[in-house]
Protein backbone atom coordinates (compact mmCIF):
# COMPACT_ATOMS: atom_id res chain seq x y z
CA UNK A 1 0.00 0.00 0.00
CA UNK A 2 2.71 2.24 0.89
CA UNK A 3 4.21 2.61 -2.53
CA UNK A 4 1.04 2.68 -4.28
CA UNK A 5 0.18 5.80 -1.61
CA UNK A 6 4.06 7.67 -2.94
CA UNK A 7 3.39 6.58 -6.32
CA UNK A 8 -0.04 7.73 -6.91
CA UNK A 9 0.99 11.21 -4.75
CA UNK A 10 3.73 11.94 -6.94
CA UNK A 11 1.28 11.90 -10.04
CA UNK A 12 -1.18 13.70 -8.21
CA UNK A 13 1.32 16.42 -7.06
CA UNK A 14 1.90 17.30 -10.57
CA UNK A 15 -1.30 18.35 -11.13
CA UNK A 16 -1.82 20.11 -7.78
CA UNK A 17 0.80 22.45 -6.96
CA UNK A 18 -0.95 22.71 -3.13
CA UNK A 19 0.23 19.64 -2.65
CA UNK A 20 2.84 19.55 0.28
CA UNK A 21 4.01 16.25 1.67
CA UNK A 22 5.27 16.37 5.13
CA UNK A 23 7.36 13.48 6.44
CA UNK A 24 8.39 12.15 9.90
CA UNK A 25 11.72 11.39 9.29
CA UNK A 26 10.51 8.56 7.39
CA UNK A 27 10.00 7.20 3.37
CA UNK A 28 13.61 8.69 2.31
CA UNK A 29 14.10 6.20 -0.39
CA UNK A 30 10.20 6.00 -1.28
CA UNK A 31 9.84 9.40 -1.95
CA UNK A 32 12.57 9.93 -4.03
CA UNK A 33 10.72 10.45 -7.34
CA UNK A 34 8.03 12.52 -5.44
CA UNK A 35 11.17 15.02 -4.67
CA UNK A 36 12.45 14.82 -8.43
CA UNK A 37 9.77 16.21 -9.14
CA UNK A 38 9.34 18.79 -6.65
CA UNK A 39 11.85 18.78 -4.11
CA UNK A 40 10.43 22.29 -2.34
CA UNK A 41 7.08 20.75 -1.42
CA UNK A 42 8.69 18.01 0.81
CA UNK A 43 9.65 18.74 3.90
CA UNK A 44 11.47 16.18 6.98
CA UNK A 45 9.85 17.50 9.96
CA UNK A 46 12.27 15.37 11.90
CA UNK A 47 11.28 13.18 14.78
CA UNK A 48 9.03 15.89 16.32
CA UNK A 49 5.17 14.86 15.02
CA UNK A 50 3.38 17.79 17.67
CA UNK A 51 5.44 20.04 15.41
CA UNK A 52 4.94 18.74 12.11
CA UNK A 53 0.89 18.32 13.18
CA UNK A 54 0.35 21.36 13.47
CA UNK A 55 2.64 22.90 10.92
CA UNK A 56 0.68 21.11 8.72
CA UNK A 57 -2.51 22.93 10.11
CA UNK A 58 -1.09 26.34 9.27
CA UNK A 59 -0.05 25.18 5.81
CA UNK A 60 -4.19 23.98 5.07
CA UNK A 61 -4.65 27.49 6.72
CA UNK A 62 -3.19 29.65 3.75
CA UNK A 63 -4.58 27.20 1.06
CA UNK A 64 -2.17 24.64 0.90
CA UNK A 65 -3.05 20.41 0.81
CA UNK A 66 -0.66 19.26 3.30
CA UNK A 67 -0.34 15.46 3.54
CA UNK A 68 1.78 14.14 7.06
CA UNK A 69 3.22 11.03 7.17
CA UNK A 70 4.99 8.85 9.22
CA UNK A 71 4.00 5.72 11.39
CA UNK A 72 0.73 4.95 12.46
CA UNK A 73 1.39 4.56 16.05
CA UNK A 74 3.54 7.88 16.47
CA UNK A 75 1.12 9.98 14.32
CA UNK A 76 -1.85 9.40 15.80
CA UNK A 77 -1.27 8.89 19.90
CA UNK A 78 1.61 11.15 19.98
CA UNK A 79 0.41 14.16 18.67
CA UNK A 80 -3.64 13.64 19.17
CA UNK A 81 -4.04 17.12 20.72
CA UNK A 82 -2.27 18.97 18.09
CA UNK A 83 -4.54 16.49 16.04
CA UNK A 84 -7.87 17.50 17.97
CA UNK A 85 -7.39 21.31 18.52
CA UNK A 86 -5.35 22.22 15.40
CA UNK A 87 -6.80 20.33 12.83
CA UNK A 88 -10.21 18.82 13.69
CA UNK A 89 -11.27 22.10 15.80
CA UNK A 90 -10.26 24.38 13.34
CA UNK A 91 -11.73 22.54 10.37
CA UNK A 92 -8.84 22.13 8.33
CA UNK A 93 -8.42 19.77 5.31
CA UNK A 94 -5.07 17.79 6.49
CA UNK A 95 -4.55 14.93 5.03
CA UNK A 96 -2.87 12.49 7.95
CA UNK A 97 -1.27 8.78 6.64
CA UNK A 98 -0.09 6.74 8.91
CA UNK A 99 1.50 3.87 7.48
CA UNK A 100 1.56 0.68 9.53
CA UNK A 101 -2.23 -0.05 10.88
CA UNK A 102 -2.64 -2.21 13.23
CA UNK A 103 -0.56 -5.42 13.56
CA UNK A 104 1.52 -4.26 10.36
CA UNK A 105 4.73 -4.28 12.27
CA UNK A 106 4.01 -6.85 14.80
CA UNK A 107 7.36 -7.65 15.23
CA UNK A 108 8.56 -4.24 16.29
CA UNK A 109 6.64 -4.51 19.56
CA UNK A 110 3.76 -3.08 21.02
CA UNK A 111 5.69 0.57 20.45
CA UNK A 112 5.16 0.28 16.69
CA UNK A 113 1.47 -1.29 17.14
CA UNK A 114 -1.34 0.70 16.12
CA UNK A 115 -4.52 -0.88 17.49
CA UNK A 116 -5.71 2.26 18.93
CA UNK A 117 -5.72 4.41 16.47
CA UNK A 118 -9.24 4.30 14.40
CA UNK A 119 -10.91 4.75 18.09
CA UNK A 120 -8.56 7.78 19.35
CA UNK A 121 -9.24 9.40 15.88
CA UNK A 122 -13.02 8.49 15.83
CA UNK A 123 -13.38 10.49 18.89
CA UNK A 124 -12.39 13.79 17.06
CA UNK A 125 -15.26 15.84 15.67
CA UNK A 126 -15.36 17.29 12.11
CA UNK A 127 -12.67 13.94 11.10
CA UNK A 128 -13.08 11.44 8.54
CA UNK A 129 -11.43 7.92 8.45
CA UNK A 130 -10.43 6.15 5.68
CA UNK A 131 -9.39 2.65 5.60
CA UNK A 132 -8.45 1.26 2.07
CA UNK A 133 -8.48 -2.50 1.05
CA UNK A 134 -5.53 -2.50 -1.33
CA UNK A 135 -3.41 -0.44 -3.14
CA UNK A 136 -5.87 0.59 -5.97
CA UNK A 137 -8.17 1.65 -2.86
CA UNK A 138 -5.45 3.54 -1.74
CA UNK A 139 -5.13 5.16 -4.98
CA UNK A 140 -8.61 6.07 -5.39
CA UNK A 141 -9.16 7.31 -1.57
CA UNK A 142 -6.02 9.48 -2.11
CA UNK A 143 -7.71 11.20 -5.17
CA UNK A 144 -10.82 12.07 -3.09
CA UNK A 145 -9.44 12.62 -0.17
CA UNK A 146 -7.51 15.68 -1.97
CA UNK A 147 -11.17 16.87 -2.69
CA UNK A 148 -12.52 16.74 0.47
CA UNK A 149 -12.78 20.06 2.50
CA UNK A 150 -12.26 18.90 5.82
CA UNK A 151 -9.64 16.49 7.79
CA UNK A 152 -8.70 13.02 6.97
CA UNK A 153 -7.08 10.46 8.69
CA UNK A 154 -5.82 7.36 5.92
CA UNK A 155 -4.67 4.74 7.73
CA UNK A 156 -2.37 2.05 5.38
CA UNK A 157 -0.58 -1.30 5.88
CA UNK A 158 2.77 -1.49 4.84
CA UNK A 159 4.31 -2.82 1.87
CA UNK A 160 3.12 -6.02 -0.73
CA UNK A 161 -0.52 -6.99 0.52
CA UNK A 162 -2.52 -8.95 -1.95
CA UNK A 163 -4.51 -7.03 -4.65
CA UNK A 164 -8.04 -7.30 -4.20
CA UNK A 165 -9.36 -5.11 -7.19
CA UNK A 166 -8.12 -5.88 -10.73
CA UNK A 167 -8.29 -1.78 -11.23
CA UNK A 168 -8.88 1.33 -9.22
CA UNK A 169 -12.40 1.28 -8.03
CA UNK A 170 -14.80 4.32 -8.08
CA UNK A 171 -15.31 5.32 -4.58
CA UNK A 172 -16.96 8.29 -2.69
CA UNK A 173 -16.00 8.48 0.81
CA UNK A 174 -18.42 7.46 3.10
CA UNK A 175 -20.02 5.14 1.05
CA UNK A 176 -18.90 1.42 1.70
CA UNK A 177 -17.95 -0.71 -1.08
CA UNK A 178 -19.41 -3.76 -2.10
CA UNK A 179 -16.72 -5.91 -3.63
CA UNK A 180 -18.20 -9.13 -4.26
CA UNK A 181 -22.41 -9.99 -3.68
CA UNK A 182 -24.16 -12.61 -1.70
CA UNK A 183 -27.20 -12.41 0.67
CA UNK A 184 -26.92 -14.77 3.52
CA UNK A 185 -23.77 -13.58 5.49
CA UNK A 186 -22.17 -9.90 5.07
CA UNK A 187 -19.02 -9.80 6.42
CA UNK A 188 -17.83 -5.43 6.88
CA UNK A 189 -14.03 -5.32 5.89
CA UNK A 190 -11.61 -3.00 7.27
CA UNK A 191 -8.79 -1.77 5.86
CA UNK A 192 -6.15 -4.22 5.23
CA UNK A 193 -8.16 -7.36 6.17
CA UNK A 194 -9.89 -7.43 2.68
CA UNK A 195 -7.93 -10.23 1.45
CA UNK A 196 -8.47 -12.52 4.01
CA UNK A 197 -12.20 -11.68 4.04
CA UNK A 198 -12.22 -12.18 0.34
CA UNK A 199 -10.70 -15.66 1.34
CA UNK A 200 -13.33 -16.12 3.81
CA UNK A 201 -15.80 -15.39 2.06
CA UNK A 202 -14.95 -18.19 -0.58
CA UNK A 203 -14.74 -20.74 2.24
CA UNK A 204 -17.91 -19.87 3.28
CA UNK A 205 -19.32 -20.06 -0.67
CA UNK A 206 -17.48 -22.93 -1.08
CA UNK A 207 -19.85 -24.55 1.99
CA UNK A 208 -22.92 -23.09 0.78
CA UNK A 209 -23.29 -20.06 2.54
CA UNK A 210 -23.71 -17.29 0.44
CA UNK A 211 -21.37 -14.36 1.41
CA UNK A 212 -21.14 -10.36 0.49
CA UNK A 213 -17.93 -8.69 0.99
CA UNK A 214 -17.77 -4.95 1.44
CA UNK A 215 -14.79 -2.88 2.03
CA UNK A 216 -15.56 -0.36 4.66
CA UNK A 217 -13.29 2.30 3.65
CA UNK A 218 -14.94 4.88 5.31
CA UNK A 219 -15.30 4.23 8.96
CA UNK A 220 -16.05 7.65 10.16
CA UNK A 221 -18.73 9.51 8.81
CA UNK A 222 -20.57 5.95 9.27
CA UNK A 223 -22.34 4.41 6.21
CA UNK A 224 -25.97 4.59 7.88
CA UNK A 225 -27.78 3.75 4.94
CA UNK A 226 -25.75 0.92 3.87
CA UNK A 227 -26.06 0.08 7.20
CA UNK A 228 -29.48 -0.12 7.11
CA UNK A 229 -29.81 -2.84 3.58
CA UNK A 230 -27.12 -5.20 5.51
CA UNK A 231 -29.22 -5.36 8.71
CA UNK A 232 -32.17 -5.86 6.72
CA UNK A 233 -31.41 -8.02 4.33
CA UNK A 234 -29.03 -10.41 6.01
CA UNK A 235 -28.97 -13.01 8.10
CA UNK A 236 -25.38 -12.23 10.03
CA UNK A 237 -23.45 -9.15 9.54
CA UNK A 238 -19.85 -9.42 10.67
CA UNK A 239 -17.06 -6.61 11.00
CA UNK A 240 -13.23 -7.70 11.17
CA UNK A 241 -10.32 -5.05 11.61
CA UNK A 242 -6.88 -5.20 12.77
CA UNK A 243 -7.48 -2.65 15.80
CA UNK A 244 -8.52 -3.53 19.35
CA UNK A 245 -12.05 -4.68 19.71
CA UNK A 246 -12.58 -1.59 21.54
CA UNK A 247 -13.37 1.63 19.19
CA UNK A 248 -13.35 0.28 15.98
CA UNK A 249 -15.54 -0.16 13.08
CA UNK A 250 -17.31 -2.95 14.87
CA UNK A 251 -18.35 -0.58 18.27
CA UNK A 252 -19.63 2.42 16.10
CA UNK A 253 -21.93 -0.38 14.42
CA UNK A 254 -22.58 -1.84 17.95
CA UNK A 255 -23.54 2.20 18.73
CA UNK A 256 -25.49 2.64 16.25
CA UNK A 257 -27.46 -0.63 16.31
CA UNK A 258 -29.05 -0.17 19.80
CA UNK A 259 -30.26 2.82 18.56
CA UNK A 260 -31.73 0.86 15.34
CA UNK A 261 -33.94 -2.11 16.87
CA UNK A 262 -35.87 -3.43 14.07
CA UNK A 263 -32.74 -4.93 12.02
CA UNK A 264 -33.08 -8.35 11.42
CA UNK A 265 -28.73 -9.34 10.97
CA UNK A 266 -26.92 -10.48 14.36
CA UNK A 267 -23.95 -8.89 14.98
CA UNK A 268 -20.45 -10.37 15.00
CA UNK A 269 -17.24 -8.29 15.78
CA UNK A 270 -14.34 -9.68 15.22
CA UNK A 271 -10.79 -7.95 16.23
CA UNK A 272 -8.07 -7.80 18.69
CA UNK A 273 -8.60 -8.20 22.01
CA UNK A 274 -7.98 -5.36 24.49
CA UNK A 275 -4.08 -6.02 25.25
CA UNK A 276 -0.58 -5.17 24.77
CA UNK A 277 0.57 -7.88 22.09
CA UNK A 278 3.64 -9.56 22.25
CA UNK A 279 5.95 -9.25 19.32
CA UNK A 280 5.03 -11.69 17.00
CA UNK A 281 4.81 -11.86 13.31
CA UNK A 282 1.50 -10.56 11.60
CA UNK A 283 0.91 -13.78 9.74
CA UNK A 284 1.20 -15.23 13.62
CA UNK A 285 -0.93 -12.27 15.22
CA UNK A 286 -3.34 -13.32 12.87
CA UNK A 287 -3.64 -16.99 13.84
CA UNK A 288 -3.46 -16.31 18.09
CA UNK A 289 -6.52 -13.81 16.88
CA UNK A 290 -8.33 -16.06 15.16
CA UNK A 291 -8.18 -13.46 11.87
CA UNK A 292 -7.18 -15.78 9.61
CA UNK A 293 -9.88 -16.89 6.35
CA UNK A 294 -10.18 -20.15 7.77
CA UNK A 295 -11.10 -18.80 11.50
CA UNK A 296 -13.06 -15.60 10.19
CA UNK A 297 -15.34 -18.56 8.53
CA UNK A 298 -15.29 -20.67 11.16
CA UNK A 299 -16.81 -18.03 13.40
CA UNK A 300 -19.14 -17.54 11.00
CA UNK A 301 -20.27 -21.13 10.95
CA UNK A 302 -20.00 -20.99 14.85
CA UNK A 303 -22.17 -18.43 15.12
CA UNK A 304 -25.03 -19.46 12.65
CA UNK A 305 -25.03 -23.02 14.35
CA UNK A 306 -26.01 -21.79 17.85
CA UNK B 1 -0.12 56.21 14.48
CA UNK B 2 2.76 58.29 16.78
CA UNK B 3 2.94 57.03 20.26
CA UNK B 4 1.50 59.32 22.83
CA UNK B 5 -1.31 58.69 20.38
CA UNK B 6 -1.10 54.37 20.78
CA UNK B 7 -0.30 55.03 24.79
CA UNK B 8 -3.97 56.51 25.15
CA UNK B 9 -5.81 53.25 23.05
CA UNK B 10 -3.29 51.01 25.22
CA UNK B 11 -5.42 52.67 28.28
CA UNK B 12 -8.41 52.45 27.13
CA UNK B 13 -7.78 48.82 26.00
CA UNK B 14 -6.50 48.12 29.98
CA UNK B 15 -9.89 49.56 30.97
CA UNK B 16 -11.57 47.55 28.71
CA UNK B 17 -10.43 44.51 29.92
CA UNK B 18 -10.77 45.04 33.48
CA UNK B 19 -14.64 45.73 33.11
CA UNK B 20 -14.41 42.13 30.76
CA UNK B 21 -13.03 40.40 33.58
CA UNK B 22 -15.41 42.17 35.90
CA UNK B 23 -18.26 41.30 33.91
CA UNK B 24 -17.29 37.89 32.50
CA UNK B 25 -15.73 36.44 35.92
CA UNK B 26 -13.04 35.24 33.67
CA UNK B 27 -9.64 34.86 34.63
CA UNK B 28 -6.41 35.93 33.07
CA UNK B 29 -6.65 39.64 33.40
CA UNK B 30 -3.10 39.65 34.49
CA UNK B 31 -1.74 37.74 31.58
CA UNK B 32 -3.63 39.87 29.28
CA UNK B 33 -2.53 43.06 30.76
CA UNK B 34 1.29 42.31 29.90
CA UNK B 35 0.76 41.62 26.17
CA UNK B 36 -1.16 44.78 25.58
CA UNK B 37 1.61 47.05 24.40
CA UNK B 38 2.89 44.21 22.45
CA UNK B 39 -0.45 43.98 20.87
CA UNK B 40 -0.97 47.69 19.89
CA UNK B 41 2.37 48.30 18.24
CA UNK B 42 1.79 44.93 16.12
CA UNK B 43 -1.66 45.91 15.13
CA UNK B 44 -1.47 49.73 14.56
CA UNK B 45 1.79 50.08 13.23
CA UNK B 46 3.17 46.79 12.06
CA UNK B 47 0.75 44.56 10.57
CA UNK B 48 -0.35 44.58 7.12
CA UNK B 49 -3.97 44.32 7.47
CA UNK B 50 -7.17 45.44 6.81
CA UNK B 51 -9.68 45.17 9.37
CA UNK B 52 -12.46 45.92 5.93
CA UNK B 53 -10.91 42.61 4.15
CA UNK B 54 -9.71 40.34 7.18
CA UNK B 55 -9.84 37.28 4.36
CA UNK B 56 -6.90 39.11 2.17
CA UNK B 57 -4.47 35.47 1.34
CA UNK B 58 -1.68 38.06 1.75
CA UNK B 59 -2.16 39.69 4.84
CA UNK B 60 0.09 39.62 7.44
CA UNK B 61 -1.02 36.47 9.92
CA UNK B 62 -0.84 37.35 13.96
CA UNK B 63 -1.45 34.24 16.23
CA UNK B 64 -2.26 34.65 19.97
CA UNK B 65 0.08 31.48 21.03
CA UNK B 66 -1.02 31.99 24.61
CA UNK B 67 -4.86 31.84 24.20
CA UNK B 68 -5.58 32.61 27.78
CA UNK B 69 -4.95 36.14 27.24
CA UNK B 70 -7.81 36.23 24.57
CA UNK B 71 -9.63 39.38 25.94
CA UNK B 72 -6.38 41.14 25.08
CA UNK B 73 -6.95 39.97 21.31
CA UNK B 74 -10.67 41.03 21.25
CA UNK B 75 -9.99 44.17 22.62
CA UNK B 76 -6.92 44.79 20.01
CA UNK B 77 -9.39 43.59 16.99
CA UNK B 78 -12.23 45.76 18.37
CA UNK B 79 -10.66 49.03 18.95
CA UNK B 80 -8.52 48.09 15.52
CA UNK B 81 -12.32 48.05 13.73
CA UNK B 82 -12.56 44.67 13.00
CA UNK B 83 -16.08 44.43 14.93
CA UNK B 84 -17.93 46.94 16.93
CA UNK B 85 -16.49 47.73 20.45
CA UNK B 86 -19.73 46.96 22.08
CA UNK B 87 -19.26 43.07 21.28
CA UNK B 88 -16.96 43.27 23.69
CA UNK B 89 -19.66 43.33 26.38
CA UNK B 90 -20.62 40.11 25.34
CA UNK B 91 -17.24 38.29 26.11
CA UNK B 92 -17.72 35.08 28.17
CA UNK B 93 -21.27 35.00 28.02
CA UNK B 94 -23.23 32.06 27.02
CA UNK B 95 -23.31 31.61 23.36
CA UNK B 96 -20.76 34.44 22.75
CA UNK B 97 -18.63 34.99 20.04
CA UNK B 98 -16.11 35.65 22.01
CA UNK B 99 -15.13 32.93 24.22
CA UNK B 100 -12.40 32.55 26.77
CA UNK B 101 -10.33 31.00 24.48
CA UNK B 102 -9.92 32.03 20.84
CA UNK B 103 -11.67 29.64 18.17
CA UNK B 104 -10.70 30.44 14.00
CA UNK B 105 -12.76 32.85 12.98
CA UNK B 106 -15.09 33.05 15.74
CA UNK B 107 -14.29 37.29 15.10
CA UNK B 108 -13.29 38.36 12.03
CA UNK B 109 -9.00 38.57 12.73
CA UNK B 110 -8.65 35.49 14.71
CA UNK B 111 -6.97 33.60 12.50
CA UNK B 112 -6.40 29.76 14.82
CA UNK B 113 -7.64 28.29 18.04
CA UNK B 114 -5.53 28.89 20.69
CA UNK B 115 -5.74 27.92 24.57
CA UNK B 116 -3.95 24.81 25.10
CA UNK B 117 -0.06 26.31 24.76
CA UNK B 118 2.42 25.03 22.59
CA UNK B 119 0.40 25.04 19.51
CA UNK B 120 1.09 28.50 17.80
CA UNK B 121 4.72 28.44 17.54
CA UNK B 122 4.26 25.23 14.92
CA UNK B 123 1.23 26.23 13.36
CA UNK B 124 3.20 29.61 12.40
CA UNK B 125 5.97 28.22 11.18
CA UNK B 126 3.46 26.49 8.82
CA UNK B 127 2.02 29.29 7.71
CA UNK B 128 5.33 30.72 7.09
CA UNK B 129 6.43 27.97 4.83
CA UNK B 130 2.91 28.16 3.12
CA UNK B 131 3.87 31.34 2.47
CA UNK B 132 6.98 30.61 0.84
CA UNK B 133 5.55 27.80 -1.24
CA UNK B 134 2.81 30.21 -2.82
CA UNK B 135 5.11 33.10 -3.19
CA UNK B 136 3.16 35.13 -0.85
CA UNK B 137 4.94 37.96 0.74
CA UNK B 138 3.41 37.96 4.04
CA UNK B 139 5.01 37.45 7.61
CA UNK B 140 3.81 35.55 10.38
CA UNK B 141 4.02 36.63 14.18
CA UNK B 142 3.48 34.42 16.98
CA UNK B 143 3.04 35.53 20.72
CA UNK B 144 3.67 32.66 23.15
CA UNK B 145 4.35 33.53 27.16
CA UNK B 146 7.32 32.11 29.12
CA UNK B 147 5.46 29.57 30.59
CA UNK B 148 4.45 28.01 27.37
CA UNK B 149 8.16 27.52 27.02
CA UNK B 150 7.40 24.60 29.03
CA UNK B 151 5.99 22.70 26.36
CA UNK B 152 8.21 20.61 23.92
CA UNK B 153 6.10 21.26 20.87
CA UNK B 154 7.78 25.14 21.34
CA UNK B 155 11.12 24.09 21.23
CA UNK B 156 10.32 21.43 18.30
CA UNK B 157 9.21 24.24 15.83
CA UNK B 158 12.00 26.28 16.70
CA UNK B 159 15.00 23.66 15.46
CA UNK B 160 12.98 23.60 12.63
CA UNK B 161 12.18 26.88 11.83
CA UNK B 162 16.28 27.20 11.80
CA UNK B 163 16.78 24.45 9.99
CA UNK B 164 14.76 26.13 6.82
CA UNK B 165 15.97 29.48 7.87
CA UNK B 166 12.81 30.35 8.03
CA UNK B 167 12.89 34.62 8.22
CA UNK B 168 9.40 35.25 7.63
CA UNK B 169 8.24 34.01 11.33
CA UNK B 170 8.87 36.58 14.18
CA UNK B 171 7.98 35.17 17.32
CA UNK B 172 7.59 37.03 20.92
CA UNK B 173 7.64 36.10 24.55
CA UNK B 174 5.38 37.78 26.58
CA UNK B 175 8.13 37.52 29.97
CA UNK B 176 5.98 38.57 32.90
CA UNK B 177 8.23 36.30 34.69
CA UNK B 178 5.03 34.33 36.32
CA UNK B 179 3.30 31.26 35.36
CA UNK B 180 0.36 29.99 36.79
CA UNK B 181 1.32 28.71 39.83
CA UNK B 182 5.08 30.32 40.57
CA UNK B 183 8.13 32.34 38.68
CA UNK B 184 8.80 30.75 35.40
CA UNK B 185 12.07 30.85 35.64
CA UNK B 186 11.53 28.52 38.67
CA UNK B 187 9.65 26.35 38.20
CA UNK B 188 11.76 25.21 34.84
CA UNK B 189 15.30 26.32 33.87
CA UNK B 190 13.87 28.74 31.62
CA UNK B 191 16.99 31.72 31.85
CA UNK B 192 19.37 32.14 30.16
CA UNK B 193 16.52 32.77 27.73
CA UNK B 194 17.72 34.69 24.85
CA UNK B 195 20.91 32.76 24.37
CA UNK B 196 19.02 29.38 24.24
CA UNK B 197 16.82 30.94 21.39
CA UNK B 198 20.15 32.16 19.93
CA UNK B 199 21.28 28.53 20.39
CA UNK B 200 18.84 27.01 18.78
CA UNK B 201 19.97 29.36 15.46
CA UNK B 202 17.25 31.89 16.18
CA UNK B 203 17.91 35.76 16.05
CA UNK B 204 17.03 36.82 19.79
CA UNK B 205 16.51 41.13 21.04
CA UNK B 206 15.57 41.50 24.57
CA UNK B 207 13.16 44.81 25.13
CA UNK B 208 11.08 45.84 27.92
CA UNK B 209 8.04 44.83 26.48
CA UNK B 210 5.77 47.45 27.79
CA UNK B 211 7.51 50.34 26.15
CA UNK B 212 5.89 51.25 22.79
CA UNK B 213 8.98 52.33 21.09
CA UNK B 214 11.18 50.01 22.35
CA UNK B 215 8.62 47.26 20.95
CA UNK B 216 8.16 48.94 17.77
CA UNK B 217 12.16 49.50 16.88
CA UNK B 218 13.34 45.65 17.64
CA UNK B 219 10.56 44.18 15.47
CA UNK B 220 11.60 47.13 12.98
CA UNK B 221 15.46 46.44 12.88
CA UNK B 222 14.26 42.16 13.58
CA UNK B 223 12.76 41.81 10.17
CA UNK B 224 15.32 43.78 8.14
CA UNK B 225 17.06 40.65 9.06
CA UNK B 226 17.26 37.97 6.82
CA UNK B 227 17.91 34.02 6.88
CA UNK B 228 16.62 33.34 10.69
CA UNK B 229 13.63 33.22 12.15
CA UNK B 230 13.17 35.85 14.97
CA UNK B 231 12.49 36.04 18.67
CA UNK B 232 11.72 38.99 20.81
CA UNK B 233 12.04 38.38 24.34
CA UNK B 234 9.68 40.86 25.63
CA UNK B 235 10.41 41.85 29.31
CA UNK B 236 6.67 42.72 30.78
CA UNK B 237 5.20 43.00 34.31
CA UNK B 238 1.80 41.04 34.89
CA UNK B 239 -1.03 43.46 35.42
CA UNK B 240 0.77 45.97 33.56
CA UNK B 241 -0.62 49.36 34.03
CA UNK B 242 -2.88 48.71 37.63
CA UNK B 243 -0.46 49.28 40.43
CA UNK B 244 -2.54 46.79 42.72
CA UNK B 245 -2.27 44.11 40.29
CA UNK B 246 1.40 44.87 38.66
CA UNK B 247 3.67 41.36 39.11
CA UNK B 248 1.31 39.79 41.80
CA UNK B 249 0.75 36.42 39.99
CA UNK B 250 -2.82 36.09 42.57
CA UNK B 251 -4.33 38.25 39.43
CA UNK B 252 -3.39 35.16 37.23
CA UNK B 253 -7.12 34.16 38.10
CA UNK B 254 -8.22 36.84 40.58
CA UNK B 255 -11.47 38.50 39.00
CA UNK B 256 -11.54 42.45 39.94
CA UNK B 257 -14.77 43.61 42.16
CA UNK B 258 -16.31 46.41 41.45
CA UNK B 259 -14.33 48.48 43.60
CA UNK B 260 -11.25 47.49 42.04
CA UNK B 261 -12.51 48.51 38.51
CA UNK B 262 -12.97 51.97 39.35
CA UNK B 263 -9.71 52.32 41.13
CA UNK B 264 -7.84 50.82 38.34
CA UNK B 265 -9.45 52.86 35.65
CA UNK B 266 -8.86 55.86 37.56
CA UNK B 267 -5.42 54.59 37.53
CA UNK B 268 -5.58 55.01 33.60
CA UNK B 269 -6.74 58.00 33.28
CA UNK B 270 -10.10 56.57 32.26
Amino acid sequence: MRNAFAEELTNLAKENESIFLLSGDIGNKLFDKYKENDASRFLNCGVAEQNMMSMSAGMASVGMKPIVYTITSFLTARCWEQIKVDIGYNKLPVIIVGVGGGLSYAELGPTHHSCEDIGLLKLIPNMTILCPGDAYEVRALLRAALKHDGPIFMRIGKKGEPLVHQSIPEITIGKSLVVKEGNEVCLLSVGNMLPSVMKAAEILNAKGISTQVVSVHTVKPLDRESLQKYFSEFKIVATVEEHNIIGGLGSSIAEWLINTPSSKAKLICMGLPDLFHESLHQESAREKYNLTPESIAERIINFGNN
Amino acid sequence: MDFSELKLITNRMRGSLIEMSHRAKGAHLGSSLSCVDILAVLYWNILNLDPKNPTDPIRDRFILSKGHAAAALYTTLAYRGFFPIELLETYGKTGSCLPEHPGRFCVPGVEVATGSLGHGLPIGLGMATAARIKKYPFRVFVLMSDGECNEGSVWEAAMLAASTKTDNLIAFIDYNKWQATGRSKEIMALEPLKQKWESFGWDAYEINGNDLESIYYTIKSAISNTGKPKIIIANTIKGKGVSFMEDDNNWHYRIPNEEEVIKSKMELGL
